[in-house]
């Protein structure tokens, strides 16, 4: 059977039991190129289809850095180099009083860089999908759990993997349209 | 429709936070008709009608001061800080108890918080909308107000970090910017939800833009958590720090009744004090208005009502320890400044405050209290009330009477003072009303989590 034309195959549950079960099901079948639609987030789904590390912590981490020293080197450039103002024989690299905003800063190069990172992971913005093919797909946003195995798993088979997802008690199972 | 087969849980198990009989359906339905529906109740027409009058008001003031200048307003010397730098702090103030609620309370997994989170976290947007407004105008050419920014230019002059109103600045716009992403990152879910629910060609384009293409997926969901988790950690310090910094604008300065080192904590608890008073304010006539009080039941307003008593006593013992400082200090203009509070000029806002801000709440310990949301919404409203005028008592009372009797004035506010301030009332009331008209005010995703049949079965987890 020809498995091009298809982005693949989905399953619709009442559950969100019901959902997690059937990841693992697939996982323990082999098949790797799958993902699961919930209308909220599922901490063990997560575990189920291995999730759990992504790569945010650390780009935020940068994104606090980059901002603190931004912060900082900025004020001390301003204040030492660019435009020093003696103010009662102070020193011009009043470290101190330069904290909050280099604190501000960090906080807010941290917070972009978590929204546009989480963005980036994601695969946000995308304009087009080929889940929402699925009339029925509009309930993931309400209270509808799906799974879908991609056809472009090694194990995909159109027919079996149908069958493979109709054993696990789905209200439904449907092709999603390239 | 036979199609809406759902789990129905008829009973709910002790410890839930919302009323049983919910589904996730049904639950999703009722918060998204507010927005979908044709029929908007009068009551929303009413409060927008309001709020928009107001802000024409505030159109007119705006555009009086813009052609006469800051001279409309009773700011004289020695009081040139006025309505205009109380009602700033007290707007931002109002904005604290959203990023608390919406970040804090998510740190400590107080999952109450999730049906009151969305349009407390609105609030705290239009809130410190409503408060930029006030330095803005305040610096007499608002139009130059980018001189206030770090940038290369022709007169060769940048602005001095050592001054506590350029951390404001920062800190202020680092407020704004942070709590706009961490609201809009928790609506995309339920934008989401819009998309796939609204009839509307029109509607379906514009939710479908602001989802950007959400979908739910596993994948979506753990970066989602890890940036809500990362956002709220982000947020959780940067409120604490706002009006620090907020407060940092009078201790940095030497007048007597404002060069303290307790005003930070001062500050933030009276903060968190107005916000929660202003939560009360909007969840009540929402929730009896659009029937929402299974989704924000009693018990969230008990709980609102109990934060309120307890930062309360922390504003309460603040009052306490500022006239015991001013008395152990031993500073002669210390000791003045506070006696003149209570004795001089603006003595009958000082004890109206006391009763406002410390009698009157007394009334929360009872439980009877707490679970009317009549008496609610009136104590919520006496609080407000009470911590602008600490606000304007701190600022006022201050400058109008500071170290030689020969440079003190009284301030008294012109009908321009009083047309600007409630012309921000109308801002906050506009926007809000529209929030809720356009965008779903409570957040759906996170209310069905509260479902007793959203926890995963035993079988499933092995």
């Amino acid at each position: 059977m020809s498995d091009r034309g298809i982005y693949g195959v989905m399953a619709e549950f009442d559950s969100p039991s019901q959902l997690v079960s059937a990841a693992r099901a697939a996982q323990a079948k082999g098949y790797r190129k799958l993902d699961a639609y919930s209308p909220f987030p599922i901490e063990e789904l997560t575990d189920a289809l291995h999730l759990h590390k992504n790569k945010l912590p650390l780009i935020v981490l940068a994104g606090g850095v980059i901002g603190g020293l931004t912060g900082f080197l900025m004020q001390y450039w301003i204040a030492v180099v660019y435009f020093p103002i003696n103010i009662a024989g102070r020193p011009l690299n009043s470290w101190p009083s330069f904290i909050i905003i280099t604190f501000e800063l960090t906080i807010l190069f941290a917070s972009i860089s978590a929204v546009l990172g989480m963005m980036a992971l994601c695969g946000l913005p995308m304009p087009y999908h080929p889940v929402f093919n699925v009339p029925r797909f509009s309930a993931a946003s309400r209270n509808r759990f799906f799974l879908c195995i991609e056809s472009a798993d090694p194990l995909f088979d159109r027919v079996k993997t149908a069958e493979f997802l109709g054993t696990l008690k789905p209200r439904e199972v449907s092709e999603v349209a390239q | 429709m036979a199609d809406d087969r759902q789990i129905v849980v008829e009973t709910a198990a002790p410890g839930e936070i919302i009323a049983p009989g919910y589904t996730f359906g049904t639950i999703t339905d009722q918060i998204s008709s507010v927005v979908l529906t044709r029929k908007t109740p009068l009551f929303w027409f009413a409060a927008f009608g309001i709020g928009g009058s107001l802000l024409m008001l505030f159109l007119l003031a705006v555009t009086i001061l813009m052609v006469k200048g800051v001279g409309i307003w009773g700011i004289r010397t020695p009081v040139m800080w006025g309505f205009a730098i109380t009602n700033f702090v007290w707007w931002i103030g109002i904005g604290h108890a959203g990023t608390l609620i919406s970040a804090i309370l998510l740190l400590l997994n107080q999952r109450w918080r999730n049906s009151i989170n969305r349009f407390a976290e609105a609030m705290t947007l239009f809130a410190v909308a409503c408060a930029g407004m006030f330095p803005l105008l305040h610096m007499g050419r608002p139009w130059l107000f980018y001189w206030l920014l770090p940038y290369p230019n022709t007169m060769a002059i940048e602005p001095q970090f050592r001054s506590p109103l350029v951390w404001d600045v920062f800190a202020v716009s680092t407020y704004a910017t942070v709590s706009l992403l961490f609201w809009y990152v928790g609506l995309m879910p339920d934008l989401g939800t819009l998309r796939d629910r609204t009839k509307n060609p029109i509607g379906r384009a514009i939710y479908g833009i602001m989802a950007m293409g959400w979908r739910g997926s596993a994948r979506h969901w753990s970066v989602f958590d890890t940036a809500s988790l990362l956002l709220a950690g982000l947020a959780t310090p940067l409120v604490l720090s706002v009006h620090t910094v907020v407060s940092f604008d009078f201790t940095i300065a030497i007048v007597p009744g404002w060069h303290s080192t307790f005003f930070p904590p001062y500050f933030v608890a009276g903060a968190i004090y107005s916000g929660f008073a202003m939560v009360l304010a909007l969840a009540i006539p929402l929730r009896s208005v659009y029937g929402l009080q299974g989704l924000i039941t009693d018990k969230h307003l008990d709980n609102c009502g109990k934060i309120m008593l307890a930062t309360g006593w922390i504003v309460a013992y603040a009052y306490m320890m500022e006239l015991f400082n001013a008395w152990y200090g031993g500073n002669t203009y210390e000791q003045a400044a506070f006696w003149h509070r209570m004795t001089g000029p603006y003595a009958f806002q000082y004890w109206f405050l006391v009763t406002c801000n410390i009698v009157a709440p007394q009334f929360l310990w009872f439980k009877r209290v707490r679970h009317s949301p009549v008496l609610l919404f009136i104590s919520s409203i006496v609080v407000l009330t009470g911590m602008w005028l600490e606000r304007f008592m701190i600022i006022v009372s201050s400058l109008a009477q500071d170290f030689l009797p020969s440079s003190w004035g009284i301030f008294r506010p012109t009908r321009w003072d009083w047309a600007t301030y409630a012309g921000t009332i109308g801002l906050f009331m506009f926007l809000f009303f529209l929030f809720v008209r356009a965008l779903p005010m409570i957040s759906i995703f996170e209310v069905r989590t509260l479902l007793p049949q959203a926890k995963v079965s035993k079988e499933a987890k092995s």
